[in-house]
Order: C-alpha cells, then sequence, then structure tokens
C-alpha cells in the first residue's frame, strides 16, 4: 500500500517538474519527493528481486561495463531493470524505477544492474545490501572531488563490505587485490584480469608514475625502466598456453581470475576463461574495452552459476556496442568521427593506444598491442584526423594537472589536428613539452568542430576526438544538428 | 642503490651550454597531481637553453649524488608521506647544507610540508620535518581545493591549482612565495602563499607549477647554472601559449 502511494506521489512530482520545465526530464526532483516521503522505498522494490541487485562501480569504465552486464544478462533470458544513460545516483535510480514500476510498486524484473559513482555507492548500499558488487578499477579521477586515491578505495570497500554474495575485483589493480581493501569483506570475492603479456599495457596509476619516471628523456627504450613483460607479445597460442597458476603473485589476496584477457590482435582477443583460452571478435574498439568485458563476464559468470551459457556470453560480448561517448563513432560527411572520453591518465593513456595512428608510434615501445596489418608508417589518407578537447567543469574536474601525467609522445609523429574546450591552451602547452605539433588551437568546441570537419574533408580522413565529459556532451549535441546521432536521455 | 641518471641533450648543432643536475626527490611516493610535469619543463627549457639535463631519482634508501644543481620535489598521498618520512629526516642534513650552498629547490605540497619543522596531525602527534624551511604546518579540519592565483614580487602573476588540508604557517626566516589574489593558500588567512628561503621555494602549487608559470622555471635553471659559475644566457623561447593557458587559469572559477 504504502508503494503504491510512494508510486503515485513521484509521478506526480514527476508530472509537475516536466511542467517546469527545463528539458532534462526531471529526474532529480521526483527521486527527492520520494526518497524524503517513503525511504524504504528503494529497499522494498529491489530486495524483491529474485536474482538481487548487482553494482558496478569503479572509476573507469561504468557506463560501458553496465550496459555490457545488462546485455549478457538479457540474453541470457533474464530481466534487467538498469539505469541507463549514466544517472549514476540514488535518486537517479527513484527516477528509473518510477518509470519501471507498476501502480502497486511492483518491479517486473529478475535482476537490477546498476552503475553507481564511488560516492554514492557508498549511500545506496546502506539502503539496499547488494547480491553481487564487481569494482573496476581505481584510477586517479576527479581527485578535486575526492581528495585522494586511497580515499576513493576506501568508498568503493564500504560497497564490498556490504555485499551479501559476491565481490569481484580486477587482480591487476594494486588497490583492490590487497588486504586493505578485501579484508573483512564476508561476500566471496571472484577476480578478471590480464594475462602476461598485456600487463604493462594496463599500468595502474602507480606504476604509471614510476614507468613515466623510469621513461627515456629521448624516446629511446630504456630497459631498466619498462614494466616486467615476460616476453614479447608472441603468438596467440604462445599465449593461450601459459599455465595459470604462474599469473598469481605470491600471496595475492583475491583468488586467480577466472577470466583473463590474454591477447589482443586488431578487434580479435585471446579470452581465457576458467583455464581454457577462447576468441573473440570484438565490435567494440579499445583494449579497455575489452578488458571491460572480460570485468562483465566474470559477474555474470560467478551472478549466474551453473546457468551460464558460455558460448552464447562470448557471442554476445563480440556483438556488444560502446555506450555513448565512450569510442562510439558517429557518421560525418559519410567520414567516421569516433569519441573517446578521457577523463584520468590511465584512461587517456589507453586511449592513445587503442588508436591506430599512435599505436604504430606506441608499439615500438610498449611492444604489446599489435598494430594490425596495414599500418601505415607515415601518414596516410586512411589516418585519422586528431582533435583533442578538454574542458574544466565541475564534472570534468577542474584540476587540469592530470594532463602532465599523460605520455603524448605517441602522438608526435601524427601531430593533433585541432585543440579545443574550455582549457585549449593548457592541452596546447602540454603537447609542445612533449614536442607533438599541433595545428588550429581553438577554446570555441563548435568552431573546432567545423575546423576539423572541414580538413576531414579536404584530406578525406576519418576523425578521433579525445574528449573530457562537458565537451563531450556538447560536441555529441552539436554532432547531433549536423548529422545523425543516436538519441540518449541525459 | 640509485639509477643511472636519465639525460634530456639539448637541441640545435654543437657542443652543450652545459650540464644541469636534477634531483627528483622521491618520484615513486611524492609525484601526484602532475608534479612531473615539473620535471619535464626544466628539462625541456634546459634543452631549448641549450644544456643537457640530467635527471637523478632519489627513492627511500637509495644514495644520494655527491653534488647535484637542482632539487626537485612534489606532492604525495597520506600513504606515500608515510614512506618516505623516515629517509627524509636522514637525509635531512644533505638537503639543508645544499640549501645553505645555494642549490635552487622547488618543492610542492607534501614535500613543502616536510621541508618545514614539522606536520602536526588531527590527532595532535608530531611527524618531523627537515627545518630547511622556517615554517610550520599543522593539518586543517577540511580539505583547501581549487584554482588560486598569487601576485609574486619577483615573478609576478603565478597560477596553479591546490589542493590540501595541512595549513601552514610561515616564521620570520622565511618569506611567501607570493600573496593570494584569489584562492586559500598556506592557511586561507594570512593570504601568504608558499615560502623562499635562499634559493629555495615550497609551494602548494599544483597545476603543475612551472608550465604554466615559466617565469619560476627559468629562475631555478638560472640559479642552478651560476651555481657552478656558468653564465645565464637564455635562448629566446615562445611562451605565449603558457600566457593563455595562464590567463584562462586566472580567470576560471575556483
Amino acid at each position: 500500500m504504502r508503494s503504491r502511494l510512494t508510486v503515485a506521489l513521484g509521478r506526480t512530482a514527476r508530472t509537475l517538474a516536466r511542467l517546469r520545465g527545463g528539458g532534462s526530464g526531471g529526474t532529480a526532483f521526483p527521486g527527492l519527493v520520494m526518497e524524503r516521503t517513503d525511504p524504504g522505498f528503494l529497499a522494498r522494490t529491489l530486495d524483491r528481486l529474485p536474482h538481487g541487485v548487482v553494482l558496478v562501480s569503479g572509476t573507469n569504465g561504468k557506463t560501458t561495463t553496465t550496459k555490457m552486464v545488462v546485455q549478457l544478462l538479457r540474453d541470457q533470458g533474464l530481466k534487467v531493470f538498469t539505469n541507463r544513460t549514466g544517472s549514476n545516483f540514488v535518486r537517479g535510480v527513484l527516477a528509473a524505477l518510477l518509470t519501471e514500476v507498476d501502480a502497486a510498486g511492483h518491479l517486473d524484473a529478475d535482476v537490477a544492474v546498476l552503475e553507481l559513482d564511488e560516492a554514492h555507492a557508498v549511500h545506496f548500499v546502506r539502503a539496499v545490501k547488494p547480491r553481487a558488487a564487481l569494482v573496476l578499477n581505481v584510477m586517479r579521477d576527479q581527485l578535486d572531488r575526492f581528495g585522494e586515491i586511497d580515499y576513493t578505495a576506501s568508498l568503493l570497500r564500504k560497497a564490498a563490505l556490504a555485499t551479501r554474495d559476491v565481490v569481484v575485483v580486477n587482480a591487476d589493480d594494486p588497490r583492490l587485490n590487497s588486504e586493505r581493501f578485501l579484508e573483512g569483506v564476508s561476500a566471496r570475492t571472484a577476480a578478471f584480469g590480464v594475462g602476461p603479456a598485456l600487463r604493462s599495457v594496463f599500468l595502474s596509476d602507480d606504476d604509471l608514475r614510476t614507468e613515466q619516471a623510469a621513461a627515456p628523456a629521448d624516446g629511446e627504450p630504456d630497459d631498466g625502466g619498462v614494466p616486467e613483460s615476460a616476453s614479447a607479445p608472441g603468438t596467440l597460442a604462445d599465449d593461450a598456453a601459459e599455465p595459470a597458476a604462474d599469473q598469481d603473485a605470491p600471496g595475492s589476496p583475491c583468488p586467480a581470475p577466472r577470466v583473463r584477457l590474454l591477447a589482443l590482435a586488431g578487434n580479435e582477443a585471446t579470452i581465457e576463461v576458467d583455464g581454457t583460452a577462447h576468441r573473440v571478435a570484438f565490435a567494440i574498439p579499445g583494449i579497455h574495452n575489452v578488458l571491460n568485458a572480460c570485468a562483465a563476464l566474470a559477474l555474470v559468470l560467478e551472478v549466474l552459476g551453473d546457468r551460464a551459457d558460455l558460448p552464447r556470453l562470448l557471442t554476445t560480448l563480440s556483438e556488444i556496442r560502446p555506450a555513448f561517448g565512450r569510442g562510439e563513432v558517429i557518421t560525418l560527411d559519410g567520414r567516421p568521427v569516433q569519441l573517446s572520453l578521457v577523463k584520468n591518465p590511465a584512461g587517456f593513456r589507453m586511449s592513445l593506444l587503442s588508436a591506430p595512428t599512435a599505436r604504430a608510434d606506441a608499439t615500438s615501445r610498449t611492444d604489446t598491442v599489435d598494430a594490425g596489418p596495414g599500418s601505415p608508417s607515415s601518414p596516410t589518407s586512411a589516418d585519422e584526423l586528431i582533435m583533442i578537447a578538454i574542458n574544466d567543469e565541475y564534472a570534468d574536474g577542474r584540476d587540469m594537472s592530470w594532463l602532465w601525467d599523460v605520455d603524448f609522445t605517441s602522438l608526435k609523429r601524427a601531430g593533433v589536428a585541432v585543440v579545443t574546450g574550455v582549457r585549449a591552451w593548457d592541452m596546447a602547452l602540454r603537447l609542445r613539452y612533449d614536442e607533438v605539433p599541433a595545428g588550429v588551437v581553438e577554446p570555441d568546441l563548435a568552431a573546432a568542430l567545423d575546423a576539423l570537419r572541414e580538413r576531414a574533408a579536404a584530406e578525406d580522413r576519418p576523425m578521433r576526438v579525445y574528449t573530457s565529459y562537458t565537451a563531450m556532451l556538447a560536441l555529441r549535441a552539436r554532432l547531433g544538428q549536423l548529422t545523425e546521432v543516436e538519441e540518449v536521455m541525459k | 642503490m640509485s639509477t643511472a641518471p636519465t639525460t634530456y641533450h639539448h637541441g640545435g648543432d654543437g657542443p652543450a651550454r652545459g650540464r644541469i643536475r636534477v634531483l627528483q626527490l622521491y618520484p615513486r611516493d611524492m609525484n601526484i597531481y602532475g608534479d612531473w610535469g615539473n620535471l619535464l619543463t626544466l628539462a625541456r627549457r634546459g634543452q631549448w637553453h641549450g644544456y643537457d639535463v640530467e635527471r637523478f631519482a632519489y627513492n627511500p634508501g637509495d644514495e644520494l649524488p655527491q653534488e647535484v644543481d637542482l632539487v626537485l620535489g612534489g606532492g604525495g598521498q597520506d600513504s606515500g608521506q608515510e614512506r618516505i618520512k623516515e629517509d627524509l629526516v636522514q637525509i635531512g642534513p644533505r638537503l639543508r647544507q645544499w640549501a645553505d650552498d645555494g642549490v635552487p629547490m622547488l618543492v610542492i605540497c607534501g614535500l613543502y610540508q616536510l621541508f618545514g619543522h614539522r606536520f602536526v596531525t588531527g590527532e595532535g602527534s608530531e611527524i618531523p620535518g627537515i627545518g630547511l624551511l622556517d615554517a610550520q604546518t599543522v593539518a586543517g579540519p577540511g580539505r583547501l581545493i581549487g584554482n588560486i592565483v598569487l601576485d609574486s614580487p619577483e615573478f609576478g602573476r603565478v597560477v596553479g591549482y591546490e589542493n590540501h588540508s595541512g595549513l601552514t604557517t610561515l616564521g620570520p626566516r622565511a618569506e611567501p612565495l607570493g600573496t593570494v589574489r584569489s584562492g586559500a593558500g598556506n592557511n586561507g588567512k594570512d593570504g601568504a602563499e608558499g615560502a623562499r628561503f635562499k634559493h629555495v621555494i615550497g609551494t602548494y602549487l599544483h597545476g603543475p607549477l612551472l608550465p604554466k608559470n615559466p617565469a619560476v622555471a627559468d629562475w631555478l635553471l638560472q640559479r642552478a647554472v651560476e651555481l657552478r659559475g656558468g653564465t645565464w644566457d637564455p635562448l629566446p623561447i615562445d611562451d605565449a601559449d603558457a600566457r593563455r593557458a595562464s590567463n584562462v587559469a586566472a580567470a576560471r572559477p575556483r
């Protein structure tokens, strides 16, 4: 009965919010009303779900990974409730519930998969104890908001402590695969990770500094500094044959990963699941996205247990498309524009590695990511024109320091065609100190996009935009006026 | 054990005009919020001015080089600070000697605090500093976070980004780096930011500090060159991008 009242009240609030305008669909206000008048609504509604609540958190890749988990569970026949579109707040979850429940407050779903920001995850788990939690990583992100990485990890730990059934962590993240993080976690733990050949590609923020600190000044390989990579990337078969046991650092607090990314050549990945190697050709670009897919798979295997249909899961993974703005490809004047959201040093580095133009250079140093066939050695018409868009609004992080922890030297040869955003001059300055040539510097996003579009047309080249969050939203909206862009609710 | 130095070779033809040896303190543990960019800026500007720049990394337990021309240190998380604090006290006498000899130094945030007399934690316990700067820091109730702009008598406008909870007060033997035009600074109260003693600069400014404030970078390089009897004869560097980036930074909300 109480739920019926709350739903009615929430819907009235939503109607009022819409009448008042603002165009955002009014997600915050009805959520606020429901939270105030019926604080138990969230728990009451979600606790009824037969497969419970599954949480996806971490600093990087939440939106993409949540999308993957939802798709995997749906393709296994489950009805899934999720907070799409990145409204990762408790009130956002309430607002999403409001559209899905019937008048009595019943949610017709088997499982809820929720993306939650680390700060809001703490708030959420006070109300609802999740059945499963996936913690992707702890990377430096918005330090002006959270203060310290260790503090961010402590917030995620609270979510892990509240989880009942299983906590899945990244075995290669030193802040997650640690006594400090896992101590006291009552749920069982499981892990995903990468194989030895790819370990040096996925550097933690700590490694990033150490590696940079040891990086050669003039670009020549430095024997002492490059992190251990047991062997050259080698063939897929070699990697697949590596015994799983030797991946475990001695005394590793979390169990050996059930799902490991062993190799990636172009879009073809070798993924080991419970000791058996599988090849998966991914539609989604970027090695970080492929690792997110491994994380999603590890979580879903834990959630489904014996019910999991592995071949089917792998097929679903191969077909997943990127979440909006996160490697999404939009067509403009018949040419692809890929939007790569960048938020922190490790994420930016990953994105640079996945770009074909940067890769040809980068592979000579890291020697781990296959450049793929036909990778040109000098700029040709097939090379992407690169634009970097950096804003410093609250959602981007106001502190520009992080740009200095990204190594841009892989762009030296290709150069950057356009630099834009509120902090375009900071970015241009950063490129200068890595001796990367920059073409146009135009802080205005729309004007910069015009410049990029014009040059792409003149040279018939595809485009790639590395962009901070608010710049991505603005660029995507501008692209929506120029061409077909998928509608998403913000 | 210490690792071999990394050399950034000067640009252009002919021999280098000299060599500048930069000691980077605790790059593993105290190097957050882009402090790496300070090293890169010194290295590149040194190269552009025609010098070879050698970088020596010093981590806890390493051996200090006999002689250095410039010392650089950054900020860290509490955990990083925890790992270096005893080691720092051990090498404190050498660092103080170098400072007295006129070696230029730039220390940011966490190492700025520990270059002072002490850091008093929220629980009232003391982490000893090395007393190189006449300053002391006590833990504050919250974090002072945001864009910050200073007026510096020597360097003009200085922009950066501060993110600290410690509140620092200077003693009579230290001068501030500048007065706060917007932001909090040393303690949010007395309008002072940073500390200077001889050729040592301590400051809370990340951003990192040097790229957008090239005058500070060149001042440090000049002191390093003159320390070894060289003559500072800078080559022209186009700093238009730095000026524009600095103008934008100065106009952004906190």
